[in-house]
């Protein structure tokens, strides 16, 4: 379980800016094996926050408990050891370039001591296997889809087996078709692997399609929060009603 | 016909000779120069404000080193650098009392050069790797570095280059090389022929060097 307390984000104003609160008073609880949706518009704060799940981002104040550790008190090794347990996936995938899909998804395990590459190539199999990219185990990743690449991201995310993955608007950069599948995906991992999946989307469709539960973020603060089927049918804040009336 | 071959009765162990001294000072001294000037580039690249160890004083600093370096011309360092030079190799004289101008000089040039192909990465994969657990070092080697590999390859070709021309000039403390002959048998003795044969072989040099630089970096680069 994720339980995110009273969390606030400020960037200090510099010489011509003035301090800017990304995050005001975040209040959360994700249940494990959940697929939790924050849902925003560009700029409300949802990136700052999922960013602060893994620590990508130090919260200025507040508490982030998962399974009963306040992980805003980890430094060091803890931080690192921390972090190889939450997987990742990124809007434009963020793949190593030099690097073959094989070894793009062992990467997280070449950071381990004792690190054991024949070991490390099996279970990268696997995971491709998983995401159906089985064949394309020694292509780099400028020679596959976009759909393709984000699911080379997947399996590298589940390589350390995580309890809990984060998605930056995963889908944003993939049409519509593609967005599909790699949700279903998501899905099936999320199904077969039990791993908790936080999502932060602008994309009300990715929501609906995937997501348990949502919280709706505008201005750096939650302001509606509950099963998606729930918001969708009754918002209850002028921010919700916005974003769905764009869709009609 | 002919003239060529007692050209080469004359002057083909000098110009042997010389191309050796050459080559021996340039792929030494980039040597070193890289030695040094890769950690300066990263370090620079490290400290820098958005960088991921920030350190506003050790950066001007670093960064004033840089300049001061690459602001100094090479004739000048290579004297001024005489005592300095002795300390360390135990003459100023010959191949070796040019190497250490050579490195000097060189860098800050390669740190620059360094700076700004690390630049070319992309901060998304600094943040993926940093969001599968990987420390500082981690980053600048698998990340930084394996990733600019091509860039850094090309780099290489410039540096060398650069380090080649340098090199001509290594003549004023006795190093000998091609520009050395080119000098003292071109210019101070009306040797035409000689001049062009140094300045032939230097042309194949370079060519050879970016050539197989460019080949090396088109093998290695999988972006698209």
């Amino acid at each position: 379980m994720i339980q995110i307390e009273h969390l606030y984000k400020t960037y200090p104003g510099g010489k011509q800016s003035e301090a800017h609160a990304a995050l005001k008073d975040i209040n959360l609880t994700i249940e494990d094996g959940s697929i939790f949706g924050i849902i925003g518009q560009s700029g409300a704060g949802k990136s700052t926050l999922v960013r602060c799940i893994n620590l990508l981002e130090r919260p200025t104040e507040g508490e982030i408990i998962i399974d009963g550790v306040n992980i805003t008190d980890l430094t060091g090794k803890d931080l690192l050891e921390f972090r190889a347990n939450v997987g990742m996936i990124f809007q434009n995938f963020s793949l190593f370039q030099q690097r073959t899909v094989l070894r793009n998804v062992t990467f997280p395990l070449e950071l381990h001591k004792g690190y054991n590459k024949a070991e490390a190539k099996k279970r990268a199999l696997e995971l491709l296997e998983l995401v159906g990219l089985a064949d394309k185990a020694d292509k780099y990743p400028s020679q596959l889809s976009g759909g393709q690449q984000q699911r080379v991201a997947i399996a590298r995310a589940l390589i350390n087996n995580p309890s809990i993955m984060l998605c930056d608007e995963a889908t944003s950069a993939l049409d519509t078709m593609t967005t599909q599948s790699i949700l279903q995906l998501l899905k099936d991992i999320n199904k077969e692997l039990g791993v908790t999946i936080v999502l932060i989307t602008h994309s009300l469709l990715v929501a609906e399609t995937i997501c348990d539960t949502i919280a709706v973020i505008d201005a750096g603060q939650i302001v509606e929060m509950g099963f998606t089927k729930d918001v969708f049918e009754n918002p209850q804040s002028d921010a919700t009603r916005q974003l769905l009336g764009k869709r009609a | 016909m002919e003239g060529l071959t007692a050209f080469f009765d004359t002057y083909g162990a000098l110009l042997a000779q010389g191309t050796w001294d050459t080559l021996l000072m340039t792929f030494v001294a980039t040597f070193f120069a890289y030695v040094l000037g890769i950690p300066l580039g990263v370090l620079c690249v490290l400290t820098s404000p958005k960088g991921l160890k920030p350190h506003r004083v050790l950066n001007m600093v670093l960064g004033w080193i840089i300049n001061i370096g690459r602001s100094i011309p090479f004739i000048i360092l290579l004297v001024a650098l005489i005592p300095f030079t002795r300390f360390v190799v135990g003459t100023s004289l010959g191949v070796p009392g040019a190497i250490v101008p050579l490195v000097v000089s060189a860098a800050p040039f390669i740190a620059r050069m360094v700076e700004q192909s690390i630049e070319e990465v992309d901060g998304g994969l600094v943040e993926a790797a940093q969001s599968f657990g990987a420390n500082v070092w981690q980053i600048v080697y698998k990340v930084f570095l394996h990733e600019s590999l091509p860039s850094l390859v090309r780099g290489f070709a410039i540096v060398f280059i650069t380090i080649l021309g340098y090199s001509a000039m290594a003549g004023c403390v006795g190093a000998g090389g091609l520009g050395d002959i080119a000098i003292r048998y071109g210019y101070q003795r009306y040797q035409d022929d000689v001049m062009i044969a140094t300045v032939i072989i230097l042309i194949v040099i370079v060519q050879i060097v970016q050539s197989l630089c460019n080949y090396t970096a088109r093998r290695m680069e999988h972006k698209s």
